[in-house]
Parts: C-alpha cells; sequence; structure tokens
C-alpha cells in the first residue's frame, strides 16, 4: 500500500533578531489510509510547527527551508496557492487546540458551517445546511437543528469542540491533523471527544495526526506514536511497541516521569535539566546533556536508525530489547 | 489532635446583583431574579498536621474557589474555616496576620502571579522583610537560602520573572510562598501547566520540601495521576459538593461514587493497545441552575427517583472514608 503522506526531511526555521531557530529538523514520517499517528514532545519540540507545515500554515519569520511533503503524489511543500487551498479544508482538515480561534464568534454557527461547505464544493444552501446537521449528528451534538442556530458563546468547551470536529468532517477528508484537540478539556468531556474520534476514524477512513504531550492520551488511541524532541523526531514505531519498549532514553524518561507509573510516595524518576532553546541547540544529539546515556560518540548527531522492522531512533546507545539493563557508566 | 484546618459548613456564594432596568422591570411585575452561582456548598473537611489533602473535581466544581477561602484570599458566605482550632474571621490584629502569614497558597500560572516588574530577590525577600521575619541586613543572605532550597541558583536573583522558564517560573512562586515560614501550603493546580519531564521535577520538590519544613499541603488538581501520587488523603468534588473522601489507597482500591468510579475508569493512562473509551454521557450542569437532589443524578448510570429529589448526605461508609450517594442506603 502506497503511503498517503510521506513527509521527508523537513525543515522549518524561523529567523529571528536572535537568530535561527530550528523549530523543524529534519523531520521524516509517512502515513497510510486510515491510520492514526500520535505525535508526541513537550512544549517547543516542533510538533505544532511540524502539523502546520504540511499545510504550509507558517508564517513569517518562519520557512520550510528544505524536505517533501508528498500527499497522494503531490508535494505540498511546492504546490501553488491555488491548488494548496484546494487541498486545505477539503482533503487535509486541521482541529486546533482553542476552538474559540477557529470559530468566528460573531457569526451563528450555521452561517460559519454553510461558508465552510460551499468553499470546496458548488450546492445549494438547503445541501449544504442538510450537510451539517448530519455531521453535527455524527459527532454527537444533541438538536442540531437548534444548534445550527447558536453562536459560539452559547456552547460549552466540549461542545465548541465537537463542532471544531464536525467542520472538520465536512468534506470526509483523507487526513486531519489535530493539534491538542483535548487538551484543554475535562477528564469526562475528553473521553467522549475520545470515544468519538475513534469510531469515526474506524467509520470513515480518515488518516489522523493526533499531536498532543499526553503520552497516555495517544496511547489509547494511535496506531503509530512518534516522539518529537528539539525538533526531530528522536524515536517511531508502533504504538504498542513504542510503549512497552521505548528505544530512545528521552521517550524512556519521559514515561517514567508521569507519576501514575511511580510508586506513590517516593520520589518520581526526573529527567535532570530543562529541553534546549531551538536558537541554541547543544551539538550533536540534542538531548546529551540530559541523557544518562550520553557520552563523546553523542557529540555528532546520531542518524535515524530502524532498530527493528518499523521502530527507528536517533541515537547511539539505544534501549535495544534484548538487554534491557543500564550501561555501565 | 486539632486539625491544622478545619473547614465547617464552608459554603460561597457569588450573587449577581440586578441592574437599575432589572429592578425596575421587577417593580412592574415582570419575573426578574438575582442570578446566584453556588460554588461551594455546605463543605465539611479536616486537614491533619504534616498529611497532604488532594482535592480533585473538573473545572467549575469549587475546588479552585475552596482552596481561595483556605487561604483567606477570599471569604465564606456562610460557615467557617478555623486555624489551628480558631476561626479565622474571628481573629484580630497579630493573629490575624499570624494566621494568614501561616497559610500560603501557590497558583496555577506563575507568569500571571509575579509581578513581572519586579526582580526575584524582590519578590521573594518583600514579605518576609516587611513582617519581620528578617532584618534588612541579612535579607539577601535570606533570599539565597530560599532559592536554593527551591533549586535555583543564587545567583539568578537580580533577574525578572521573563527570564526563567516555566518550571523555574514555577520555584520562584514557590519560594515566595515558602519565605514568611508557612506552615500550610494551598497548592491550586500548581504543576498542570508544565511539561511532563519538569512537571517530575517540581513534584518531587514539594515532596522534599515537606518533609524539610514539615508542610500541610492542600493540593489541588484535575490531575488525577498526581493527587494519586503525591496525596495521603483525597476528596472528590462536584459541583460544590463533595462527594467522597477517604485515603488515597482505598480510593485508588475501590470507588464508592459513580462520579469517582467514572473517573477514574476514564482516566488515561500509558498502556499498550488501544483503548475504547467508555463515557458518561453529558456535561457538567451549570452552577447556575444545579439539578435538584443529586448533582450527579442526570450523568449517573445507577440514578433512581430518589436522587432526583433528595440531596445524599456525605456519611460514613467505613472508617476514615465518606461518600454521598443513595446507593449506599439501598444496599444497607
Amino acid at each position: 500500500m502506497t503511503a498517503l503522506l510521506q513527509v521527508e526531511n523537513l525543515a522549518t526555521h524561523y529567523f529571528t533578531g536572535d537568530g535561527v531557530a530550528k523549530a523543524v529538523d529534519g523531520v521524516s514520517f509517512s502515513l497510510n489510509k486510515g491510520e492514526i499517528l500520535g505525535l508526541v514532545g513537550e512544549s517547543g519540540s516542533g510538533k505544532t510547527c511540524t502539523g502546520f507545515s504540511i499545510l504550509r500554515l507558517i508564517d513569517a519569520p518562519g520557512r520550510i527551508v528544505s524536505g517533501r511533503v508528498m500527499f497522494d503524489g503531490q508535494d505540498l511543500a511546492s504546490l501553488d496557492t491555488a491548488a494548496l487551498r484546494a487541498i486545505r479544508g477539503k482533503r487535509i482538515a486541521m482541529i486546533f487546540q482553542d476552538p474559540m480561534m477557529t470559530l468566528n464568534p460573531v457569526l451563528r454557527i450555521d452561517t460559519q458551517m454553510v461558508e465552510a461547505v460551499r468553499a470546496h464544493s458548488k450546492v445549494s444552501c438547503k445541501a449544504a445546511l442538510d450537510r451539517c446537521r448530519q455531521v453535527l449528528a455524527m459527532v454527537g451534538i444533541p438538536a442540531p437543528e437548534e444548534r445550527l442556530a447558536s453562536y459560539p458563546h452559547h456552547f460549552s468547551g466540549g461542545m465548541r469542540q465537537r463542532v471544531a470536529i464536525a467542520i472538520a468532517l465536512l468534506h470526509e477528508p483523507d487526513l486531519i491533523i489535530a493539534d491538542e484537540p483535548t487538551t484543554a478539556l475535562d477528564v469526562t468531556i475528553q473521553a467522549q471527544i475520545l470515544a468519538e474520534v475513534q469510531k469515526l476514524c474506524a467509520d470513515t477512513g480518515t488518516a489522523m495526526i493526533w499531536i498532543s504531550h499526553d503520552l497516555a492520551v495517544v496511547s489509547a488511541l494511535a496506531d503509530r506514536i512518534a516522539v518529537m524532541y528539539a525538533g526531530r523526531i528522536v524515536e517511531q514505531g508502533r504504538a504498542a511497541e513504542v510503549i512497552e519498549a521505548p528505544l530512545h532514553p528521552y521517550t524512556r524518561g519521559l514515561m517514567d516521569s508521569v507519576p501514575s507509573r511511580n510508586t506513590r510516595g517516593t520520589p518520581l524518576r526526573q529527567i535532570p535539566g530543562m529541553a534546549p532553546s531551538t536558537l541554541d541547540l547543544p551539538k550533536g544529539c540534542s538531548f546529551r546533556p540530559r541523557c544518562p546515556r550520553g557520552d563523546g560518540a553523542c557529540l555528532s548527531q546520531p542518524p535515524e536508525v530502524e532498530h527493528y522492522p518499523g521502530a527507528s531512533a536517533r541515537c547511539f546507545h539505544p534501549h535495544m530489547r534484548e538487554a534491557t539493563a543500564e550501561m555501565p557508566a | 489532635m486539632t486539625p491544622i484546618i478545619d473547614m465547617s459548613g464552608v459554603t460561597k456564594r457569588f450573587v449577581r446583583e440586578l441592574d437599575a432596568a432589572e429592578k425596575i422591570a421587577r417593580r412592574l411585575g415582570a419575573k426578574v431574579e438575582e442570578r446566584t452561582v453556588h460554588a461551594v456548598e455546605d463543605v465539611n473537611l479536616k486537614v491533619a498536621r504534616g498529611e497532604v489533602l488532594g482535592l480533585v473535581g473538573e473545572s467549575g466544581c469549587g475546588k479552585s474557589t475552596l482552596g481561595r477561602m483556605v487561604a483567606g484570599l477570599m471569604t465564606p458566605s456562610a460557615g467557617a474555616i478555623r486555624f489551628r482550632g480558631k476561626d479565622v474571621a474571628g481573629l484580630k490584629g497579630k493573629d490575624a496576620r499570624e494566621a494568614a502569614l501561616k497559610v500560603q497558597m501557590i497558583f496555577q500560572d506563575p507568569m500571571s502571579s509575579l509581578n513581572p516588574r519586579l526582580r526575584v530577590e524582590t519578590i521573594v525577600g518583600e514579605a518576609p522583610q516587611v513582617h519581620g521575619i528578617v532584618p534588612r541586613s541579612e535579607r539577601d543572605a535570606y533570599v539565597a537560602d530560599m532559592l536554593t532550597y527551591v533549586g535555583l541558583d543564587p545567583a539568578m536573583r537580580r533577574r525578572y520573572p521573563h527570564q526563567f522558564s516555566g518550571g523555574q517560573r514555577q520555584r520562584i512562586g514557590i519560594a515566595r510562598a515558602l519565605a514568611v515560614r508557612p506552615d500550610f501550603l494551598v497548592c491550586d493546580e500548581s504543576v498542570a501547566a508544565l511539561d511532563v519531564s519538569i512537571q517530575a521535577q517540581v513534584l518531587n520538590l514539594f515532596m522534599r520540601l515537606r518533609e524539610a519544613f514539615d508542610l500541610t499541603y492542600m493540593f489541588i488538581s484535575h490531575d488525577l495521576g498526581v493527587v494519586e501520587h503525591i496525596s495521603n488523603r483525597i476528596a472528590i468534588m462536584y459541583l460544590g459538593r463533595i462527594v467522597e473522601e477517604g485515603p488515597t489507597e482505598a480510593i485508588f482500591g475501590g470507588a464508592n461514587h459513580p462520579y469517582t468510579q467514572a473517573l477514574l475508569a476514564e482516566r488515561p493512562v500509558i498502556a499498550p493497545g488501544k483503548r475504547k473509551f467508555s463515557t458518561i454521557k453529558g456535561e457538567i450542569p451549570s452552577p447556575l441552575s444545579p439539578p435538584p437532589g443529586c448533582h450527579f443524578h442526570p450523568r449517573c448510570p445507577h440514578a433512581f427517583a430518589r436522587c432526583k429529589v433528595e440531596r445524599p448526605a456525605l456519611k460514613e461508609i467505613a472508617p476514615g472514608r465518606k461518600s454521598a450517594c443513595h446507593l449506599n442506603d439501598k444496599a444497607a
């Protein structure tokens, strides 16, 4: 099966007064039809920037400096604006963290949704409204007829996010890029949205890139996981494998610092130090200064190596599956 | 032993007064009511010295309002908060100041709780000097000590808050609270805004400081994993009321209240393999017009007729464990 989306060596840099911030630096991954990829990382790791770069939503001073984004045979990184506009919102949709930013606060939901339908297909207003009702029901909004006539501020946070998801689904896209869509929501509401998303992806065969800092959410939802650190994907593989046997010391450290994986009352295992600024990355492996396994070899940039079928990592000293014991210092 | 903090019948109501037009409309016979939000309703909680009480709930359940009342930033509309056995509202002069100093608060967002125009040395050092905890001449050394305790380099004390990272700013907030030598800290979502690896560092700091300074915490969070890790005892709030309370192991071992059960079931945990999310239906009702009876009944899978009319009392179901659910009477 050919991949739906193939990102090759993508690099997005921000040219600021203080220097060049390498927000995304050589990211490669591919995504099949109907697959959910979890893109995990801490703030500033470049995960959102990667998602935005796919749709070329990068504003100055940022620029995609190299790489290709192959979507269904076209390179989105070099496509002209008109052709790109035909893809945005129709074949690739985006869901943002804050639905209040997606929705126009002074327009009614029906106005906004009908506009989105008619932007890509020449249908009558009535047909467009029917489609809106249909997708609102799909995402679990009760009484869609009445809700269509409401303004965004009439909705609760969870409902707003459902509307944003409904808008993304309007054109039955091949790919949805979801940027932290449940981060601002409560646990019970988050579970509701995750349940809807799981069902929709299974029913419609939509592929998804789920960007999140929350390993727990991603582990329950994704088929594959890619872990980002300082602008690079440090590890990717099948979700269960990344969770059970992480190769990269950073992935391991990240999972070990989650409270529920530690014994109560004992100090949490922590990663020392903090993430480097993308303006001033350490030489070689960016994780080296915080890494328990870092040594002289790490002063040069580790390449992405496929250690097991479908499981790759950028590390000279990965946690191999046979011998998981700590290396001698 | 008297508990360090004793809340009895604590209630907070926010009332929106009628404006002039609405008052006139009411004179003329229109049905206009003052709108009241019951943010916190009749909460009874005791916190023993040296304990970590975790307060869990979703947004809008009143957990922050309760925390702010305990820290003395708000006064309860009804009920009393006693600090070491004395009602805080009745204290005057020196005693009131003492009680206020001994209970400190650490906020969620350090950027909005630290003055951006003050240097760290002022943020941390001002209060202890004003309150006579350290003389002017020893202030620099005292600030350096405080910064060292929370894991910051004292050489950074001339910097402003914006020159620090999120985790470091949270440490400044902690140093500021510690500087007045409190006994009780209210931590309101203090690690919620931090990345996992930084969150672990700050949680470890909280646990280390607790031993070093003999502190008692009220730890407010929506993150069950964090609360489970740090607390001895947990209270769960829903729409202004405490619905369940008990030792951490007992609650995580077997929740009694249907809401707690749902919260625990839906907590995302890191586990290999996809999971099906089963969901409690509906959303949190508006606190402006909470449902009658048990607040949780519209979403509860076990609700029966009595839940719609009668508010369940928070009753002891086992030693040290309380739950507010009619199902417990039914079973008995």
